[in-house]
């Protein structure tokens, strides 16, 4: 147990000052870096808790991904983010309530989970131990709660075509390869003889 | 203190050990991949290849790494240092803890977890990461570009793997690789002929062999091997992303992406070939202890590798997107469904 406590500090402290380190970063890149360490160590506490599928999931998603095109977009963004951050403090104010309401939400959940373990229900508590984690969230999510999975892969199909509409350009002076027409040429269809006269040229 | 002994400090003796055993062994057969498929390169060719360090130039691969070792590690004025260097360590730390859950016989794996695929497939797509931060923190028009499209390009080829990965795991029920392998021993198409002994007809390479191909080529493209190495054409890019690296950084990346090669190499081992699994049932082949044949088996893969790189001529950057994403991607997704519909209507799903 005590070694799970040690690793739990370490993840857990490694997770906020990268958190942190994303929003204080001077260089954008080093931000998304952050970023990633941040999602990783989340990953490393999944994996004390015992979800390990939710784990690799978290890395591969979001580090493997997500994080990549993250990445991709601020590397080649020429923005002056010393400029864009000039005025950041204007917005403290808001941003202390949402984070004091997070807070007290947070101490809500946790407090009334400490108090009575029985008042947020079965919903969150662990499922049994006999099953491995990817059987146990395959049977909830395509049995009990196929529709939801259902309705959120059609959401995000609908974004994926919103993206490709957006971002597709046709344009006629191109000239694209097309493979299927170079396969099938053939001798027949690309060979011809002819027989020049001296002087005379095609 | 006994308690403390038995349940923290002895297991971590063992751990340690393990992994340093894994590491030894994994570095030299690295250095003898490189060996050889720069021998088979050269046969190809009607070479001799490396030839003059040690007899038949077995100390080739050392004599290279104590050269790179020795020379001055340069660094660019305008490079960002700590990234600079932070890029081929953490390519040679994930390429390696990859091999953390191989199984290379039975028993025989450091860490035995119930989602090893899905480390793998974590694992190897942190990779990326050293490639686009090496491009990046070189602070380079170049490097910075064919980190981008070296990038781009594992990024899509770790699709199509994904899905020959989950057919392979539709027919074996498990995502523990060992339970992978196990899968493979009794039953399968050997054991429905009548004829057990032929063991290596029961492996998934036969059944599944269109997702054989496609994970044989896809490995290719992700760690950047030939015909796909866009990221480091000689011709046309010098290094690729390692422009600016030399010395003792740039032997990290070269060792982290040979590395990976091994570790694709035994990922089709295990989940096509039977990892440790003798391919005949019988007497003299049950003898011989599994490190050999899953040793054997993934240098025939890597042997597979070399000869590619040998007799394919390099791809044009769009003819590889456009396979891995209009040809690999929906013959995979396709079989998902097809492997999924027959083991289903056959009821062969575990």
């Amino acid at each position: 147990m005590i070694v799970q406590a040690i690793f739990f500090y370490i993840f857990a402290a490694v997770l906020v000052g990268s958190a942190f380190a994303v929003v204080s970063a001077r260089n954008p890149v080093h931000s998304v870096l952050f970023l990633i360490l941040a999602f990783f160590n989340a990953a490393g506490l999944f994996v004390l808790m015992g979800a390990e599928f939710l784990a690799m999931l978290l890395v591969v998603v979001y580090v493997g991904a997500v994080a990549v095109l993250f990445l991709f977009v601020v590397m080649m963004l020429d923005v002056d983010f010393a400029e864009l951050r000039r005025g950041g403090l204007d917005y403290l104010p808001i941003g202390t309530v949402i984070g004091g309401l997070l807070l007290v939400e947070m101490l809500m959940v946790v407090g009334g989970w400490v108090l009575d373990p029985t008042l947020i229900g079965k919903g969150a508590s662990p499922v049994a131990a006999a099953s491995t984690n990817v059987a146990a969230i395959g049977a909830l999510l395509y049995t009990k709660y196929v529709f939801f999975f259902q309705a959120a892969g059609l959401v995000l199909l609908v974004a994926m075509i919103g993206a490709i509409v957006l971002t597709l350009r046709h344009k006629p002076f191109v000239k694209r390869q097309n493979v299927a027409d170079q396969v099938a040429r053939g001798p027949a269809t690309s060979i011809e003889f002819v027989s020049v006269e001296t002087g005379k040229g095609i | 203190m006994s308690v403390f002994w038995a349940d923290y400090l002895w297991p971590l003796i063992i751990i340690v050990a393990e992994s340093l055993l894994m590491m030894v062994v994994l570095l030299i057969i690295i250095a003898y991949i490189l060996y050889a498929d720069r021998k088979i390169w050269a046969a190809v060719q009607m070479r001799r290849g490396p030839n003059v360090v040690g007899p038949w130039g077995l100390f080739q691969s050392f004599a290279d790494f104590i050269k790179f070792a020795l020379k001055e590690a340069v660094i660019p004025a305008s490079a960002d240092k700590v990234i600079f260097l932070l890029a081929p360590l953490l390519s040679v730390t994930v390429a390696i803890s990859a091999w953390a859950v191989i199984p290379v016989a039975s028993g025989w794996v450091i860490s035995d977890i119930n989602v090893g695929v899905l480390y793998i497939m974590a694992i190897s797509s942190l990779g990326v990461y050293g490639t686009i931060m090496g491009g990046w923190a070189s602070n380079s028009k170049y490097p910075f570009l064919s980190a981008l499209r070296a990038a781009a390009q594992m990024v899509s080829y770790e699709v199509s793997i994904g899905f020959v990965i989950i057919t392979v795991l539709l027919c074996a029920g498990s995502l523990n690789l060992s339970d992978i392998v196990k899968a493979q021993a009794h039953h399968g198409l050997a054991t429905s002929l009548g004829v057990p002994w032929l063991a290596f007809l029961n492996w998934y390479w036969l059944p599944l062999f269109p997702m054989f191909v496609i994970f044989f080529i896809s490995a290719l493209a992700e760690t950047n091997r030939p015909p796909f190495d866009l990221a480091e054409a000689e011709s046309e890019l010098v290094a690729g992303f390692m422009v600016e690296y030399g010395s003792t950084p740039y032997v990290m990346f070269m060792l982290s992406e040979y590395v990976a090669i091994a570790l694709q190499c035994s990922m089709a081992t295990i989940l096509f070939m039977g990892g440790w699994l003798p391919p005949f049932d019988f007497a003299p082949f049950t003898w011989v202890p599994g490190i050999v044949w899953f040793t054997l088996k993934a240098l025939l893969v890597f042997f597979m590798v070399a000869m590619a790189k040998a007799m394919v001529p390099r791809y044009r950057y769009d003819q590889l997107m456009r396979l891995g994403w209009k040809v690999f991607l929906p013959i995979s997704l396709g079989m998902v469904v097809v492997v999924a519909g027959v083991l289903k209507v056959t009821g062969w799903a575990p």
